[in-house]
Formats: C-alpha cells, structure tokens, sequence
C-alpha cells in the first residue's frame, strides 16, 4: 500500500492572497477552524503568533523579545546567511513535492529564537487554507539557537467551506547545542485535502527535539516520513503521534531518527486507529551509526472496522556495535473482553467503548511546560469529543 | 434481593447451568462452594446477563424485578455489582478514571480516600487497569471499584484466590464494611453471593448460608460451616453425595 502521487497541476498557485490583518480576532468567521488547530485568536499565554492564509501570510508577530516571527520570503531577504539553513536539510530534489516546493514557494514561516532564549510559553502558527482548489507550498525555518528553548503549537487547518486542496510543506529545524524544540502539531484537514509534508531536523550536542502530532480528522491523502538527525552528543529526539482515521482517509506516515552523534538517544512512539475505510500505513525507522545510541519504537494500532487497513512496518538499522535499538509494534481490535468487562460498571458498550478508545489514543505528552501540556491535553480531549 | 428459579443457561450452545435454583434475601450473604469447571463463574456472569451467556430456560429476579431479559448495563443500574476473578488489562485506560466516573454516577465522592481504605496510593491510581497489577492489587481495585459503585447486591468472584493472608484480612474488612455485617441482622439491606475455591474469606465474613455447585446445578445448600467442614473432610462430591442433594439448612 503505498499512497498515490498527487497530481500537483490539478491545484491552483493563483488566486490564494489576502491583506494583512491586525489581529487574529478579525478571522472570526473561521474561529472553529482555528481552534480546533490548537490556534487562540486572542493569544493568551502566547509567545507569539503567525499565520498564513492561503499564499499570504496575514499575521506574524513576536510578543516577547528573543523571538523572531515572521515570513520566510521576508526572512531570506533579511538574513543572507538564511541560505545556509534553507534546503540544508530537505533536498530540493527529494521528490516531485520538494521541487514543486522550490520552484514556486508560497510563504512559509521563519521562527528565531536568540542564543540562551527560554521562551515557555508557546508560540502558535497556523497555515490555513480558506480557499478551494489551493496548493500551499509553504517553507518552513525554525532555529533555535544554543541554549534556547523554543515551544511551537502548529495547526494546519481548513476551512469547512473548501472542497479540495493541496499542502505541501518543507520544514527545517535547527537545535543547536544545549537548546530545545518542542513542536506539536494539530492536522485538522478535510476529506478532500491531499497533505505532503517534507520535514527534517538536526540535533547539536545535548540538544532536544520533541515533536508531538496530533491528528483526528479525515483527509484524502497523507504521506510524510520527518527525520530527526542527532548528530551532536547526548541529542536527544522524540516523535509522538496519535493518528484517528476516519472515512476514505488514506494515512501513510513515519518517522525517523538517525543517531550519527555519540550517546544520542530517541522514541518514536505511535497510536493509531482505523475505522470506516481509512487506512494506515504506521512507519518507524531507527539507524544506529554512532557508540552508545539507544533507540526504542513502539507502534500500536487499534482496528475499528473491517473495511480498514494498519500497515505497521517498524525498522532498525544497526552500525556499531555499541548500541541499542529495539521495537515494538502491535495490531488488534478492542478485545471483547474489554468492553464486557466495563460494561459490567453499568456503563452501555458506547461508553466502554469511547472509554478504552480514549485509553488508546491517551499518550501522555512529554516534554512540555506544564500550562501547554494541560492545553495541549484539553485540546485532545475536545478533538477527541468530537469525532467520537 | 435475587431470586433465580430453574435457570438453564448456555455459552457458545454448550449448557453450563442446569435447572438451578438459588434464594438470596435481603441482608444475606451467600457463599458457592464449587469445583474448577462447575459454572460458578458462569451463574455470576449470567446473573449479570453478559452478552455471550444465554438463558434458555427459567427466570431471574431482582428486587421483585425479572431482569431474564435485561441487558448488563441496566441490571448494573438497577443495583448489581461484580468483582472479577481476572480481570483483563486495559492500557491507557486509568483506575482513578474509572473511580471518578463510578462516583460521578452516584452524585460524587472522594476517590483517595475510598483508595486509602484499601492501602492503595493516588500513584497507584493513575495507573493503566490491571496493567502489570500483582494478584493482591487486582483484588484490592475491584474492591475500590465495587466501593465506588455501592451496589446493593455485591458478586465476588475468588477475592481470596492469589492473596496474601495480609491482604485477604483486609479485603475481608472492607467486605464486611460494604455488605453491612456490623449491624444486626435486621438493619442489613445489602446483599451478596462470593465465590471461594478455598474459603479462607470465610475467617473474615460471616455468610449466611452455602451452597455447593456440581454440574452447572446448585448440588447442596446449608449452614455455611457445615458445608465447609464437609468439603475440607470429603471434598466437593463427598459433601454432595452426603447431604444428598438435598438442603441441609
């Protein structure tokens, strides 16, 4: 099973530009959209916040010093030494999507944080897409500098008036030495939504990466594979993610961590659920290059219908003798069992069922400051209500 | 409370329970004594009406209520409650979750402090359910459960099988606590039926009377003690064929 190339000619570069806006307040047509992406419209306890509609970025602004928001075309033309950092670690020629993405970039974000930054509260950027018939090519820069810590809630979103559209994004991340990304991100796409993603991120000594994604929502298409390279000693990368897929969707994602720096350590772990006709392809992919690197995989996935499909296909690739990489990976349904036993509490089978359903999917989510991860939690938990 | 008249039961179309008959009033607590394989179990999770575990023939009434018909959920409502033997693992699913919504239907109430009865921590409640629980553990949080829940009409099946005499003294506390055997006999109003292989509950519950089943029928009823001396002398079938199928009581 693997997903169908998209046809990229059949989504259009034109007609996606809108003005910018004073505040995030001024969307308020498309509020549930924004908030279901994790995206507050008023900012509270934010860092700062960016957002591109379509092809224009209408929104980018900094609350606090230290922290640089803005527009990747803007941030080329700013800083000459950008050109290091974009297309470093995405290959321009990686595939039909990069190249499409080089070619005809529409935006992106560029997101600083200074040398010995801690930024905790969370910064939001969301790439929306309001109009039918859209290819977003978007560009993303993140660096975070030495000793910097940096917290992204990132939604990809679209309005609930579109019928179709493409997303295809190159995201770059940059940990430099002692500094920390933490980046979770909401997919809150529509069945008709064709999603490519690009993404890669390197690790310099004692550096953290933590990506959580969250996805919940139907989407026509989706295939991404991000890599995390810890490439400096004692880095460290954790990929988390709680995919639920609903209708016709077509879900093909992975990640992967390549361990080139000594003593680097990484998680993938997944959950993932498929019910109606979706179907899941769940990847994971260790390489071990360096000494005393350890790596674990966990993939779970749960089986809600007969009509759907979990592909798990978790790999490890040893190159030293020093290391240690393990995984695991398990496909099931609800054991009848389960449900029996809660029902046997008084609760109807719907109940017992939403209740281990949301058992599954409950990932405790590492590495946040404490107020984002309780956001992060009720997000989850709002998400959650409404697709069960 | 229950009263189940020549129930016949059945489980993938195997019969398991055989034209059985049991009484249990108000108040009382009854002990079934029991072979591996004699469908102790079975009564429990038919009595419960489990999806699975069909009646072909007979009634069961609760509280003056046929429930024959009665899907688990509503018999729950209407006042059962049940404590497994082996529980099966949920991952992700938490016991203080489970506290919390039990409670909730009740109209609220303090999960530590129902879990500090039974020497079990808030750490211990935000664990997965029976996720990696030792034998005692398991016993303990399907008590906890029960307790949330406040059934009127308590199942327990083995509380005693896999625990240490420590843990047995104090499931058999809380027990005791729970099915109101403090106060006199007329001022009880919970009942209860619990499953022993081995009886050692017994040194902590006084139950009323005991019944011992063979075959998938109840084979011999009567005083508890008698019936226990029985067993522990002559075995199951030794007791039966003593009291000769008949009620002893």
């Amino acid at each position: 099973m693997s997903s169908e190339e998209v046809n990229i000619e059949s989504y259009r570069t034109e007609g996606g530009e809108h003005d910018e806006i004073a505040s995030l307040e001024v969307l308020s047509e498309y509020e549930n959209e924004l908030l279901a992406a994790g995206i507050d419209p008023e900012e509270t306890d934010r860092s700062g916040s960016f957002l591109q509609q379509d092809h224009s970025v209408v929104f980018a602004k900094s609350l606090i010093p230290g922290l640089e928001i803005m527009a990747t075309d803007e941030a080329l033309e700013k800083y000459p030494w950008l050109d290091e950092y974009h297309w470093n670690l995405v290959s321009r020629d990686k595939d039909i999507y990069t190249k499409e993405v080089a070619e005809r970039p529409t935006q992106g974000y560029f997101l600083h944080a200074e040398k010995g930054a801690k930024i905790t509260l969370p910064l939001q950027s969301c790439l929306f897409i309001s109009k039918d018939k859209i290819r977003q090519n978007v560009h993303n820069i993140i660096i975070a500098e030495e000793d910097s810590e940096l917290h992204i809630i990132t939604g990809c979103t679209v309005s609930h008036k579109i019928s179709s559209a493409l997303h295809l994004g190159i995201s770059e991340f940059y940990v430099k030495k002692g500094a920390k990304i933490t980046f979770t991100m909401v997919h809150n796409w529509a069945g008709k939504v064709e999603v490519r993603p690009r993404s890669a991120v390197q690790i310099e000594d004692d550096g953290v990466f933590i990506s959580n994604y969250i996805m919940m929502t139907p989407v026509k298409s989706l295939q991404m594979y991000p890599t995390a390279f810890c490439v400096g000693e004692n880095s460290r990368a954790t990929f988390q993610s709680i995919i639920y897929a609903p209708g016709n969707s077509n879900i093909d994602v992975g990640s992967r961590i390549v361990f080139t720096g000594k003593g680097s350590r990484g998680d993938i772990v997944s959950r993932a659920i498929a019910t109606d006709d979706a179907r899941i392809m769940a990847r994971g992919d260790l390489v071990g290059e360096a000494e005393e690197t350890r790596g674990h995989l966990e993939c779970r996935g749960l089986m809600l219908s007969d009509n759907s499909v979990i592909e798990s296909i978790p790999e490890l690739k040893a190159r030293k003798k020093d290391l240690d990489l393990s995984h695991e990976a398990a496909v099931g349904k609800i054991a009848e069992e389960e449900i029996r036993y809660i029902m046997a509490r008084g609760f109807s089978e719907d109940e017992a069922v939403g209740m281990i359903i949301r058992g599954f999917l409950s990932l405790d989510i590492k590495g946040l400051p404490e107020g984002l991860a309780r956001e992060t939690k009720r997000m989850f938990e709002m998400t959650l209500d409404k697709v069960m | 409370m229950l009263e189940i008249q020549n129930l016949s039961a059945e489980v993938s179309g195997k019969r398991i329970l055989n034209d059985l008959n049991i009484h249990i009033g108000d108040g009382e607590v009854h002990v079934l004594f029991g072979a591996n394989g004699s469908g102790k179990t079975t009564l429990f999770l038919t009595i419960l009406g489990f999806p699975g575990y069909d009646v072909v023939e007979g009634k069961i009434y609760f509280k003056g209520v046929d429930v024959t018909e009665l899907d688990t959920e509503k018999r729950v409502k209407l006042g059962m409650g049940v404590s497994f033997q082996h529980p099966p693992e949920i991952r992700g699913v938490k016991l203080g979750d489970v506290v919390e919504h039990l409670l909730k239907r009740r109209g609220g109430g303090d999960a530590l402090a129902l879990a500090e009865q039974l020497n079990l921590s808030e750490e211990f409640l935000s664990r997965d359910l029976n996720l990696g629980f030792s034998g005692g553990e398991v016993k303990r949080s399907e008590i906890l459960q029960l307790l949330a829940q406040n059934p009127d009409f308590f199942m327990f099946d083995e509380p005693d099988s896999g625990v240490d005499v420590e843990n047995v003294e104090l499931l058999g506390k809380i027990t005791n606590e729970m099915l109101e055997r403090e106060k006199r006999p007329s001022e009880r109003k919970k009942s209860g039926l619990i499953i022993s292989h081995i009886g050692y509950i017994l040194n902590y519950i006084k139950a009323d009377r005991a019944h011992v089943m063979l075959n998938g029928r109840i084979a011999c009823s009567g005083i508890t003690e008698e019936i226990y001396d029985h067993i522990l002398t002559e075995g199951f079938e030794g007791c039966v064929a003593r009291c000769g199928g008949r009620d002893t009581a």
